[in-house]
């Protein structure tokens, strides 16, 4: 079977540093495959070189089969690459609702549409509306996404993404900072994803029960290289994983 | 639901701000009427004119958060268009048709030129490219005089309807004769507020609102799927060819054309102050910025020539209230409204309204 997403070699330089270093991986369809590392390791690095925010020194990127190494983060959002952001990456002055209409304004196609009134277009507040329920922000459309505590910021970074529709899903760090009560709200909408067959989901997370209980499949990079693969439990017990990353959890 | 329409949605939202732009309107529709004299309707018309103008600046300045210094290069190729068109080709609609169709023509193309070469590049850069192709076509406006007329301009005559000598009826209506220059106010006033509310639905449309994500988050715009030089294109290509179009009705106006009426930075600077005053992205900021600005211009030296007279006693007043000085006080003016109000007049308003 084609993967859904699948990179070759890929390879970004920053100067000297090699940041990303040869990475090849296939994702399949209706997995979730989680990446861990220390920081530093390149994760939020691939993560750009995937979705187009950065430009590969070399290598290549495969959706669906077909190469888009070439195309600009914009196209690639458009043919189904989807990114939730490490760092808080909203529309500061902006509403809530606005922050997602837009995306979802976006998905429908409609930005280039000079003559028609934005809140004429119903269906779209109406489907902004929606996601903000399930990120639990309702009560919050009209505040500017700057105002938010940070918690509510890191739910309407991932509402940005559900909006999107996306095919594959980049979560970096989706609940970094958030207070305990908040995470149950993003880990549940990760779930509802897993249960369709069509999406794909690469998920980095620090936190390993979380890693444990939602991933098929775990990937881990060092160094900008990777350095193991496989099933959860094995690849959470191979030697490399003690030392390079729950060494570091071990010793919180 | 018309006034929905019509508005695009997007109302004054502030009841200050809604009996501002009614007088403002009531103002400007009744001038020739209550404020007899040339002077008064020639500011009335100017205003009409800037209000175009500056709308058209707000939409890549306060919407787009592009920083561009060639607007009045267009501004002033819609005015040479009409003055051009109609020195060669006579007095007639035809003329101001061509005029105006190979303005736009010309201030598309450079437009889109400008822009897909140099709206990648850093802001600061961009400022400075549209600086430099400004004093580039000033100085190729005075230097093809034989075209333009150089340092002088260009005098012209507008068709019969317009011409201050046509009149409707011998006698004259409440004490204002029915003349050419009454009608061309009055359609001015009319082409004025349906470009405005023209430029109101293009910010306020889908479109529009990908604009304002732009300035917001140019990077999360992209990532969100949408091609920012597109639409920043798109958006300086729209907003040349309003400012284009407000020079076509400058030079109609005026029955004249000149490097000092339409490309001057002077007036760069008014429309960047008037724009910053209103409150920018706004669009209602171009009208209040626009009207306050002008009348301000155009009467803080009277004003100051009272002052003066009336202080005449004491020199250091006398001195400081002096006409000449006049720039000044709208300068210091202006620093203090920015100071005060850095949201503009129409920001702060509406500010006021929701935190009631
Ligand atoms: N734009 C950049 N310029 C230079 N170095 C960078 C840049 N982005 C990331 N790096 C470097 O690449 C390495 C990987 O960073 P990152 O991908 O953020 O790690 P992670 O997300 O795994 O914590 C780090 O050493 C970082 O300093
Ligand atoms: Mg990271």
């Amino acid at each position: 079977m084609t993967f859904a997403l699948e990179t070759q070699d890929l390879t970004i330089r920053f100067g000297g540093h090699v940041a990303v270093n040869a990475v090849s991986c296939g994702f399949e369809p209706g997995t979730l495959t989680a990446i861990v590392g220390p920081n530093g390791a390149g994760k939020t690095t691939y993560f750009n070189l995937v979705s187009g925010q950065l430009k590969a020194t070399s290598g290549k990127v495969f959706l669906h089969g077909q190469d888009i190494s070439s195309a600009s983060a914009p196209q690639r959002s458009r043919r189904g690459i989807g990114r939730a952001f490490q760092l808080t990456n909203l529309f500061p002055h902006l509403t809530v609702l606005e922050n997602i209409r837009l995306a979802v304004q976006s998905r429908a196609g409609l930005g280039l549409n000079l003559w028609s009134i934005w809140s004429d277009h119903r269906e779209l507040i109406g489907r902004a509306e929606e996601i903000l329920e399930t990120v639990a922000l309702a009560g919050k459309r009209d505040w500017a996404a700057a105002a938010l505590p940070h918690g509510d910021q890191r739910k309407l970074e991932v509402a940005i993404l559900m909006a999107l529709e996306p095919d594959v899903f980049m979560f970096d760090e989706p609940t970094a900072g958030m207070s305990v009560d908040e995470v149950p709200v993003i880990l549940d909408l990760i779930r509802g994803l897993k249960t369709r067959s069509d999406k794909t989901i690469l998920l980095v997370e620090h936190k390993m029960d979380v890693v444990r209980e939602l991933s098929d499949r775990i990937i881990v990079l060092h160094n900008g290289a990777l350095v193991a693969d496989g099933a959860p439990a094995e690849v959470i017990a191979s030697p490399i994983v003690q030392e390079a990353y729950l060494g570091i959890e071990v010793a919180k | 639901m018309i006034l929905r329409t019509l508005f695009s949605g997007d109302m004054p939202r502030s009841r200050v701000l809604t009996v501002l732009l009614l007088l403002i309107l009531a103002g400007l529709l009744l001038t020739p009427f209550v404020f007899p004299g040339a002077k008064s309707t020639n500011v009335a018309a100017k205003i009409c004119i800037f209000i175009v103008l500056v709308s058209s600046f707000d939409l890549v300045l306060g919407y787009t958060g592009i920083v561009s210094f060639a607007h009045t290069m267009f501004f002033g190729i819609g005015a040479y268009g009409v003055a051009i068109a109609l020195t060669h080709l006579g007095p007639t609609w035809g003329a101001v048709a061509t005029g105006v169709a190979v303005a736009l023509v010309l201030s598309l193309a450079l437009s889109l030129l400008i822009g897909l070469f140099s709206l990648r590049v850093k802001a600061m850069f961009y400022a400075m490219i549209t600086l430099a192709v400004a004093t580039a076509f000033m100085t190729l406006a005075s230097q093809l005089s034989d075209i333009t007329g150089g340092e002088d301009g260009l005098s012209f005559k507008v068709p019969t309807l317009l011409q201050p000598s046509f009149s409707l009826r011998e006698a004259p209506f409440m004490g204002v004769s029915l003349d050419g220059k009454l009608i061309s106010f009055y359609l001015l006033m009319a082409v004025t507020i349906v470009l405005f509310l023209v430029m109101l639905r293009i910010v306020n449309s889908p479109f529009g609102r990908v604009l304002q994500a732009i300035r917001e988050n140019e990077f999360r715009a992209e990532a969100l799927g949408y091609r920012t030089v597109v639409y920043r294109t798109v958006s300086n290509v729209l907003s040349a060819l309003f400012a284009t179009l407000a020079g076509c009705l400058l030079a109609l106006w005026l029955r004249y054309n000149g490097p000092d009426t339409s490309l001057s930075f002077e007036i760069m600077i008014d429309i960047l102050l008037m724009v910053v005053i209103g409150g920018m992205g706004t669009m209602y900021g171009s009208i209040v910025g626009a009207t306050l600005f002008l009348v301000a211009q155009n009467y803080l030296q009277d004003l100051m020539k009272i002052g003066s007279t009336a202080a005449g006693g004491v020199p250091f007043l006398r001195n400081l209230l002096a006409p000449d000085r006049w720039l000044l006080w709208l300068g210091l003016l202006f620093i203090l409204s920015v100071y005060r109000f850095p949201t503009g007049i129409v920001g702060r308003l509406r500010s006021k309204r929701s935190a009631a």
